[in-house]
């Protein structure tokens, strides 16, 4: 290694992720990060300072050996980097993009007090696009067949990892997927400047070539049950990660107006269906010169706000009911939204939507909010100012205020038991849930969470999964659930 | 891919088309229906399965053409495929002894209420169906209907046919002559709507099949949003089926016109290609079962 004083290297402090410009890239759908190069990857990974006891592994939910993988970055051995990661997390190019990296691994890296932490995803979506780029990563070794077969139903980053820890067993795998593509939220809600759907159709070109094989039009409870998959179908076991997919609305009045939608319908429409291409036939609203307002202040809400402008809004609001500190999506997110022009404000809450006479939106009312005590989560709980009330105009609002567990799987098996939140209970360390040889994870447990524990979830069970196939013992379930997180 | 197995004309503008689907033609319950995606770039939309036949693994649609979507798949013919077919879908209608159901159909809204009619006459119901269209060639199934012993009342606007009028003018002389049990409406969002205005003061029960614009089916988008009883209901996995005096048919009617330039433009798009480039937006899907299977 080169040998370059720490302090001198810290001066030059982190290394900025590269972007596209904000008025080009607010116009079209192309990815906004355009990736390290070389040279920055090396810089950055050489800043980092090889702590004895590197805290940032304990910020990872897969505790990926981040110093290990970081040390060959800045030797330049790209591969052995990514073999690194590669024990650890199996969707690397994605997790590098979209995880929540300032309360993960970043934020609990050393140097977040003093410099700024080493950019840790930055790293290794550099790792994962160069192993893909040059085709570094070693071929699986061939398994013999198990002669056991599991059922996945969901391809959202669980039943994605689950799969595919399953298949380099030996297993026979299926996934069965409602929708005609396959990703989950990764295809569906998360657009393509943020997470190209390239990579997405990679990853699953790879577990292709396992061997796994995809099911798609097959809505699990409806098409075929939980029941019949073992019994009719003869899966030996099953892993259900079908996620949290059921849209919340406000409640409030006016929410049926035209030109309110739930954020799943208007990503679904973009996203999935490709309205924003010439050549789809999906529509979604034009949106040309329109004005925009977006309720919530999650990864969901910044895609929600984001996606409008490039399909050509003159006004994107964000409005959110507490403040900037307590937005939950990812920091840089927020900061490339407001880069866009996207507006924000703060302390709002609507309490009704203003249409006119031919049922079309109009504007939204608002209640101004102040923060109040601590709720139970810590976070300062806004509370209405009274009489604080104001109108503002829109044409299209996107409600983006969360997601509830889906409930189509759940509801058409009586074994399958729920927690009082809807998510399905299981054993946390196994993955099992109340009914044999069924298992479960992602955020149909969790309830609305992130990628990468929606993959630690479904690597878990796999796990359990496999010698559950190896042992044919299932433990009875113990007698109490703690439902994990919400 | 899914093959068409036969696809043949039964009206103007409309088509009945057999699709194997072995799994949904095994689960499918009256008043389910699918999701159709015709071409790999094209819309997801909602047609009923009018009927299944769950040893040939087929089920059966009758697709009217009102937009692009629906004139595409009515281009299609035997051997060629649809990309995706999902379901079957939202709740089964209930089937219980009513007495006298009636049945009443608007244009294709009588094929898909076509496979309740037979459900409610198999449980041992005295059916009755009021079918109605606009002219005599747009009355449908009526041959079907009457050989499963249901009772079937034609009515057309002009008088072509049947009776003379709307069916509601039928269903008010039905209603006089006998006691009813259930009325199911089933077609054009104002028949629906008149329907229960029929049957509100009497107060007999009346169902009502609900058509909002769908994407997924499944639950998640929320796009299908109706209001019943002054709630909010996802009509995909909450109905499509609800009691036709509780729910909110101007709402509907308005939120199903929510894409209409869009629509219209896409429909004048496909009308002004020539023959060759119409053919290619259905190319990916002509016979493409058997060269899927070939290769
Ligand atoms: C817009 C948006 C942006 C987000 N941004 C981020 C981010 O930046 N970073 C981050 O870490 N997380 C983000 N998240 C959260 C993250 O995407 C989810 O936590 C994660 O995708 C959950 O994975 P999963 O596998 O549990 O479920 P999902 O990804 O939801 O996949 C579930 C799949 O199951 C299918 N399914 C459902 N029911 C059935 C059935 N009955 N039969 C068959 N298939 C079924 C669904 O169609 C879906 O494809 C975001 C979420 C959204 C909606
Ligand atoms: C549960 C359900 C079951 C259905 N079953 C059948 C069936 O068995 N056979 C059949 O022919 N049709 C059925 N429909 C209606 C069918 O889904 C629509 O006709 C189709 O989506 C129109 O697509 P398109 O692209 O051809 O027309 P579009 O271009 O989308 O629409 C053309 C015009 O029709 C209006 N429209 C849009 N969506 C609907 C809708 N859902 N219903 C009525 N008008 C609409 C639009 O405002 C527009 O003016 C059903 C709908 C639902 C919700
Ligand atoms: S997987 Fe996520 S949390 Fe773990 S090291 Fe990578 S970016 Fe950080
Ligand atoms: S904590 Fe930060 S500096 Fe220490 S090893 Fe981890 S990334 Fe490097
Ligand atoms: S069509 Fe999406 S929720 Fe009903």
């Amino acid at each position: 290694m080169i040998k370059v004083s720490l302090r001198a290297m810290n001066k030059l402090g982190r290394i900025d992720m590269p972007a596209r410009d904000p008025l080009e890239r607010a116009a079209c759908f192309d990815e906004v990060n355009i990736g390290l190069t070389p040279e920055q990857a090396t810089v950055e990974a050489m800043r980092c300072l090889q702590c004895k006891t590197p805290t940032c592994i304990d910020g990872c939910p897969v505790n990926i050996q981040i110093d290990q993988f970081i040390e060959r970055v800045a030797h330049g051995d790209i591969r052995g980097a990514g073999d690194i990661i590669r024990m650890d997390s199996l969707l690397p190019a994605i997790c590098g993009r979209v995880c929540p990296q300032e309360s993960q691994c970043e934020g609990t890296c050393v140097l977040d007090k003093k410099h700024k932490p080493i950019a840790i995803g930055h790293l290794e979506r550099y790792v994962a696009d160069t192993v893909r780029r040059y085709g570094l990563e070693p071929a699986p070794d061939p398994v013999p067949p198990s002669g056991k077969s599991v059922a996945i139903v969901g391809s959202g980053p669980a039943g994605l990892a689950c799969a595919a820890d399953l298949a380099k067993e030996g297993h026979r795998v299926r996934v069965f997927e409602a929708l005609h593509q396959p990703g989950g939220v990764l295809i569906y809600g998360i657009p393509e400047f943020r997470l190209p759907k390239d990579i997405v159709a990679a990853e699953i070109d790879g577990l292709k070539e396992l061997g796994v094989e995809f099911e798609m039009n097959a809505i699990i409870g409806r098409t075929t049950t939980v029941e019949e998959l073992l019994t009719e179908e003869g899966f030996d076991a099953i892993f259900v990660g079908v996620g949290a997919g059921l849209p919340r609305f406000l409640g409030v009045d006016g929410e049926n107006l035209i030109g309110v939608y739930s954020a799943n319908e208007f990503l679904t429409r973009v996203n999935l269906m490709g309205a924003y291409r010439e050549d789809t036939e999906t529509p979604v609203l034009d949106l040309t010169g329109r004005r925009v307002v977006v309720f919530g202040g999650g990864n969901t809400a910044m895609d929600s706000a984001r996606t409008p402008l490039r399909l050509g809004a003159e006004e994107v609001r964000v409005a959110y009911r507490r403040t900037e500190a307590e937005m939950p999506a990812r920091d840089e997110e927020i900061e490339h939204a407001k880069e866009e022009g996207i507006i924000f404000d703060f302390l709002v809450s609507p309490v009704e939507l203003l249409g006119n006479d031919e049922g079309w939106l109009t504007g939204v009312r608002f209640q101004r909010m102040e923060l109040g005590e601590p709720d139970d989560s810590g976070r300062r709980r806004p509370v209405p100012i009274e009489g604080d009330i104001f109108d503002l105009q829109a044409d299209v609002v996107i409600v983006a205020i969360g997601n509830s567990p889906n409930p189509l799987l759940p509801a058409t098996e009586s074994r399958l038991e729920q927690t009082r939140w809807g998510t399905l209970a299981v054993d946390e360390t196994t993955g099992r849930t109340t009914m044999p040889a069924v298992f479960a994870g992602g955020d149909i447990v969790t309830g609305g969470a992130t990628v990468i524990l929606a993959m630690g979830a479904g690597r878990i069970a796999a796990a359990s999964i496999n010698e559950y196939l190896e042992t044919g013992v299932w433990d009875e379930a113990p007698a109490e659930f703690e439902p994990a997180g919400v | 891919m899914y093959l068409i197995l036969e696809a043949e004309s039964i009206a103007p503008d409309v088509r009945r088309i057999v699709v194997e689907a072995p799994k949904i033609a095994k689960k499918h319950q009256a008043g389910q229906f699918v999701i159709v995606r015709v071409t790999p770039n094209g819309e997801r939309i909602p047609l009923t399965i009018a009927a299944a036949d769950a040893d040939a693994g087929s089920i059966t649609l009758f697709v009217q053409a009102i937009g692009r979507t629906t004139t595409l798949i009515n281009e299609l013919e035997t051997g060629d495929c649809l990309v995706d077919v999902a379901g079957p879908l939202g709740h089964a209608s209930e089937i219980k002894q009513y007495g006298t159901a009636v049945v009443v159909g608007g244009g294709v809204g009588t094929a898909i209420a076509y496979p309740i009619a037979l459900a409610l006459a198999d449980a041992g119901n005295r059916v009755i169906a009021i079918i109605g269209g606009r002219t005599k060639e747009y009355v449908l199934l009526e041959n079907e209907l009457s050989t499963h012993g249901i009772e079937v009342l034609p009515c057309t606007d002009d008088g072509s046919y049947g009776r003379k009028g709307f069916v509601t003018e039928a269903l008010v002389d039905v209603i006089a002559d006998e006691e009813i049990g259930v009325v199911f409406a089933i077609g054009p969002i104002p028949m629906m709507s008149a329907v229960a205005e029929v049957t509100r003061e009497s107060g007999i029960e009346t169902v009502a099949s609900l058509n909002p614009i769908m994407v997924d089916g499944t639950g998640m988008c929320g796009g299908c949003r109706v209001e019943v009883g002054g709630e909010t209901k996802f009509a995909c996995v909450d109905g499509p089926e609800f009691d036709a005096h509780q729910v909110d048919f101007k709402l509907l009617q308005r939120r199903n016109t929510s894409y209409r330039a869009f629509e219209a433009d896409q429909l004048n798009d496909l009308r002004s290609l020539d023959a060759e480039h119409h053919e290619q937006v259905l190319a990916p899907v002509r016979g493409a079962c058997a060269r899927e299977e070939a290769s």
